[in-house]
């Protein structure tokens, strides 16, 4: 089992890199690079707060898009070339084809983000060394992100196990945008009288709430991100992203691939 | 035992915009392949093998019926590892190179490292890829990808194989290209299941043949037993003009040159003719039975409404 299901991981992270995935990290690093000067103009003495709120902010949205248009394609393209077919006829479960796709995405969004908190970094240190800040407070920012993606990745492949690319693209977008603004969701659910308060409350916690790991205003102004927090986001991304790859595995099992 | 036994088996797709009307891919049918031998499943376009190598495969999954594998229940995983596949006109990973790619589909078929070293080169050499190197798929002509096509199936040494359409969409040299390595497993003994609407192919390759047409078995038996069914029939030539007139109530049809008869009849009306023709004392030059083509039975098959197993 581990055998196939690190090989599946490898081939898909494999096929990343080699269509040139990671060429967006030059993107990236220029768009770091090139926009740095300017902080300086417009931002005397507030270098490492812009450039920690660009790069940070980039790599979150760097790595939600690479994981929904990885991720649309990693079921139903296998499916549409027929290359599921020769994997499906050898010893493969088929829970193992869906947990090998995630894992290998995963490693793609991972070594992706890695190397562009280098980037960041290296940005730092080039136009904001001279301003101190908390680099471990940075770190769990990116560590968030990576969370994040984790939930992006795990939806990105459910609605992949039944919908078309596009129809996938769609919904994981949409409950993207939902997901960021939870909070305001879960307020308006507070207000919310009898019936309207339950479906909203069903509504709010049933949506992933990426609003929660997003620290990147604390982390820009240097305030300290509770451990608490850290152990909380930790278990309940893993929880939404365990339970959402279970719900596509449950369908992928039972799909006709015609 | 059997290297194959499908018992019932039936496939339908529910269709149209509730889904409740139902449309039938595969009719009820039974089939036994021998282990050791080369079964061809022929049929038009849309005929239905493509859905039954599915349901074999796992791929899809059958409205009612089962079949068994080397004896065992066909979704059983275990024998995913002694059975091969080649999808039709499949498309392989085109960033990876043979080798890289035969060594993922090992890996999932669980073998071991070493033995993947051994096997792969030997392997690419077989079917006549020894000099790719690490040229990626994307680079291969359709010929040498099919050849591909045939390394994964067999890449881990399996007792059965599936191939979906292997010959379809080739050039005659591709199609001899990856014709030999077919002969070649069949020699070694292999059992193989393959679907084609190459009708030449199919007689150049195979033991026995099954004809399925809407979905439908319309019947199974050896080459040569298929190719008597609607034959029976015998030439006979001899000179002697001046005899036809005493045969020809028992001739099919007859062509006369100068002094020579060419005619067809019946395999039961030949002894009657032969004694006329002795009586006549016409010189007979040859009688030669005459077997039906696989395509005249397979088209028989395919245009007939009712089924006519054999």
């Amino acid at each position: 089992m581990t055998s196939r299901l690190s090989a599946i991981t490898l081939n898909t992270f494999r096929e990343a890199v080699r269509d040139r995935v990671l060429y967006n990290l030059v993107v990236f690093v220029l768009l770091l690079v090139a926009s740095a000067p300017l902080f300086g103009e417009i931002s005397i003495g507030m270098e490492r707060l812009i450039v920690v709120n660009v790069g940070l902010t980039a790599i979150s949205i760097f790595g939600v898009i690479i994981s929904i248009f990885i991720g649309i394609g990693l079921v139903s393209k296998e499916i549409e070339k027929r290359t599921l077919y020769t994997i499906l006829a050898r010893p493969v479960r088929r829970w193992e084809f869906i947990a090998g796709k995630y894992f290998g995405l995963m490693l793609t969004l991972v070594v992706n983000t890695a190397l562009m908190t280098l980037g960041l970094f290296i940005a730092l240190f080039m136009f904001a060394r001279e301003q101190s800040g908390s680099n471990s407070g940075l770190l769990v920012a990116i560590y968030f992100t990576v969370l994040e993606l984790a939930m992006v990745t795990a939806i990105t492949l459910l609605f992949s196990s039944f919908s078309t690319p596009i129809f996938s693209a769609i919904f994981t977008f949409a409950l993207f945008v939902i997901g960021t603004f939870a909070a305001d969701l879960r307020n308006f659910a507070a207000l919310a009288h009898g019936a309207a308060k339950w479906l909203v409350t069903g509504v709010a916690y049933l949506v992933p709430n990426f609003a929660a790991l997003n620290v990147i205003g604390q982390v820009a102004h240097d305030q300290h991100i509770a451990g608490r927090l850290i152990l909380f986001n930790t278990f309940y991304a893993v929880t939404y992203a365990c339970a959402t790859t279970l719900a596509a595995i449950l369908i992928f099992e039972r799909r006709n691939l015609k | 035992m059997n290297a194959i036994e499908i018992k019932e088996l039936t496939k339908s797709y529910p269709v149209g915009f509730w889904k409740k009307q139902l449309r039938v891919a595969l009719k009820p049918f039974n089939l036994t392949v021998a282990t050791g031998e080369t079964f061809g499943f022929l049929g038009p376009n849309g005929a239905g093998k493509t859905t039954t190598l599915k349901l074999l495969m796992g791929i899809v999954f059958p409205t009612s019926g089962s079949a068994t594998i080397l004896g065992k229940h066909f979704h059983d995983p275990d024998i995913k590892k002694r059975i091969g596949f080649l999808p039709e006109q499949p498309y392989f990973y085109d960033y990876l190179s043979a080798p890289e790619l035969l060594d993922y589909y090992a890996r999932l078929s669980g073998m071991a490292a070493a033995d993947r070293k051994a096997r792969i080169p030997q392997l690419l050499e077989r079917v006549g890829l020894g000099d790719v190197g690490n040229k990626q798929l994307r680079k291969f002509s359709k010929g040498m990808l099919q050849r591909v096509g045939i390394a994964q199936a067999i890449v881990h040494d399996p007792e059965i194989l599936f191939l979906d359409e292997p010959m379809s969409g080739l050039d005659p040299l591709g199609r001899h290209e990856v014709r030999e390595p077919i002969q070649n497993l069949k020699d070694a003994g292999k059992t193989i299941f393959f679907s084609t609407h190459i009708l030449s192919d199919a007689e150049a390759l195979c033991d026995r043949v099954g004809v399925i047409h809407k979905g439908e078995l319309r019947g199974v038996g050896t080459v040569n037993d298929l190719r008597s069914v609607g034959g029976g029939k015998t030439e006979v030539i001899w000179e002697g003009a001046d005899a036809l007139p005493y045969v020809t109530a028992h001739l099919m049809e007859s062509h006369v040159t100068g002094d020579l008869v060419r005619a067809t009849l019946t395999s039961e009306t030949l002894d009657a003719v032969l004694e006329k023709l002795r009586q006549q004392r016409a010189r007979l030059v040859s009688v030669t039975p005459l077997h039906g083509t696989l395509e005249e039975y397979f088209l028989s098959k395919t245009t007939e409404p009712e089924v006519a197993k054999l």
